[in-house]
């Protein structure tokens, strides 16, 4: 841990391991809402992803800096504080700089405070670990939520809308299923994925256990 | 992890962090607004142009004392006079809102006074299904309504295909409500500002005579 290949070793596993091993949609189910509600289609889902982890790196950040000076009594209501402080940012920035973006998401920005990946990773790992850990950790985790919130919001505009950054991909024979961009679609879609993801990890078990036979 | 601390300390963290993130926040607010603002001003000044074709530009009005008067006017009380490249008046931007089908439908009608017709409409906002009711700012043959529409008497919705008068919107099949919600946004915004719009002109018509 203390030779620098050995550390750079760990920071590579605490950033891989949120984009799949324990990728925040897929293996911990967390953050359920906004990937239900703004993922129709692929690009408000990936703006929602890369609003999520910009609040998510920055209050890593600051949880892991100030972690010695905040007493353990008030450490969660300051860690609200500091995720509720880079929500508005990215809120009025958002409306700044992009207000059609801005418009579709709507109040899932706000409901950034609340999703659960970003006090989880504050609470249960930049509180405890150095900085650069906990940076890695935090783009990881928002990285993979930001992959897999894109992969919903891709397949549902594909299917629900035959287009995709609303470029139309199918020309006019094609018959969208407008369900997929309902919200019955989003259930769909991530049931099946996360069908998909666990049939592949219990292949990937069963082919490592039947090795040593 | 809960060792004893002095609760002046808790009050001092928590106070801090809320100061930082005050600080923090005030800047950002004052630093956005005014683009936050000129973003909504685009987005109504570009409705405005679409629904009044040939419209160069446009002066707010609203009412004082009951009458129409061309004044700085904000929020829902607004509606634009628009005129064109010579100066004449060719017609009013009028917004309203509705209840849709999810949420509050509200859109921009373009009217013609003279004509007693509406010439344009657009949706400023609204939550309908997509797919279906979002119909009503996406689909063409919907939106084809709104270029020469007579409405002396009010508008009126039929089944799609079923047009036979002047007055009447052809919905939207699979999304009736959302249409219905359109024509009454329509009518709404028409009884509202039909009879001071003509008040107005009247008099704008006195006083050139005088």
């Amino acid at each position: 841990m203390n030779a620098p290949t050995d550390q750079g070793n760990q920071l590579a596993i605490e950033f891989m391991k949120g984009l799949w091993k324990e990728n925040p949609i897929f293996v911990m189910v967390l953050g359920m809402c906004p990937a239900l509600a703004v993922s129709n289609t692929a690009i408000n889902s990936l703006a929602m992803g890369l609003a999520t982890l910009f609040v998510l790196f920055f209050s890593s950040l600051l949880v892991s800096a100030l972690r010695k000076v905040i007493p353990a009594q008030v450490r969660i209501t300051t860690f609200v504080v500091i995720i509720a402080t880079f929500v508005t940012l990215v809120d009025f920035l958002l409306a700044a700089f992009t207000p059609a973006i801005h418009k579709e998401l709507g109040a899932f920005i706000a409901l950034i405070v609340v999703n659960c990946i970003i006090l989880g990773r504050a609470e249960a790992f930049a509180a405890r670990n150095p900085v650069l850990l906990s940076v890695a950790d935090a783009l990881g985790m928002g990285l993979g939520f930001t992959l897999a919130l894109f992969g919903v919001g891709a397949i549902r505009e594909i299917l629900g809308s035959g287009s995709l950054f609303s470029i139309p991909l199918f020309g006019n024979s094609f018959e969208p299923w407008v369900v997929m961009v309902l919200p019955p679609g989003g259930f769909f879609t991530l049931g099946f994925m996360l069908l998909v993801f666990n049939w592949m990890q219990q292949r990937k078990k069963q082919t490592a256990s039947a090795k040593p036979v | 992890m809960a060792q004893d601390v002095k609760s002046s300390r808790l009050v001092f963290t928590l106070g801090m962090a809320g100061f930082i993130s005050g600080l923090v926040l005030v800047s950002a607010y004052l630093y956005t607004l005014p683009m936050i603002e000129a973003n909504k001003a685009q987005a109504l000044e570009r409705a405005i142009y679409q629904v009044l074709p040939g419209c160069n530009a446009f002066k707010p009005m609203g009412l004082s004392a009951g009458k129409l008067e061309v004044q700085e006017m904000h929020g829902s009380d607004a509606i634009f006079a628009g005129y064109d490249a010579k100066g004449q008046l060719i017609g009013f931007a009028i917004p309203a809102q509705v209840i849709g089908f999810q949420d509050v439908v509200a859109g921009i009608i373009g009217y013609d006074p003279v004509r007693k017709a509406i010439i344009g409409f657009e949706v400023l906002e609204s939550k309908e299904t997509p797919g279906l009711g979002d119909k009503i700012s996406k689909d063409a043959a919907f939106r084809n309504n709104f270029t020469e529409l007579e409405c002396a008497s009010g508008v009126v919705i039929v089944s799609k295909g079923k047009k036979s008068k002047p007055n009447e919107v052809e919905a939207i099949s699979g999304a009736t409500i959302s249409s219905k919600a359109v024509v009454k946004l329509l009518n709404q915004g028409l009884e509202q500002w039909q009879a001071p719009i003509d008040i107005y002109l009247n008099e704008q018509v006195k006083k050139q005579q005088e």
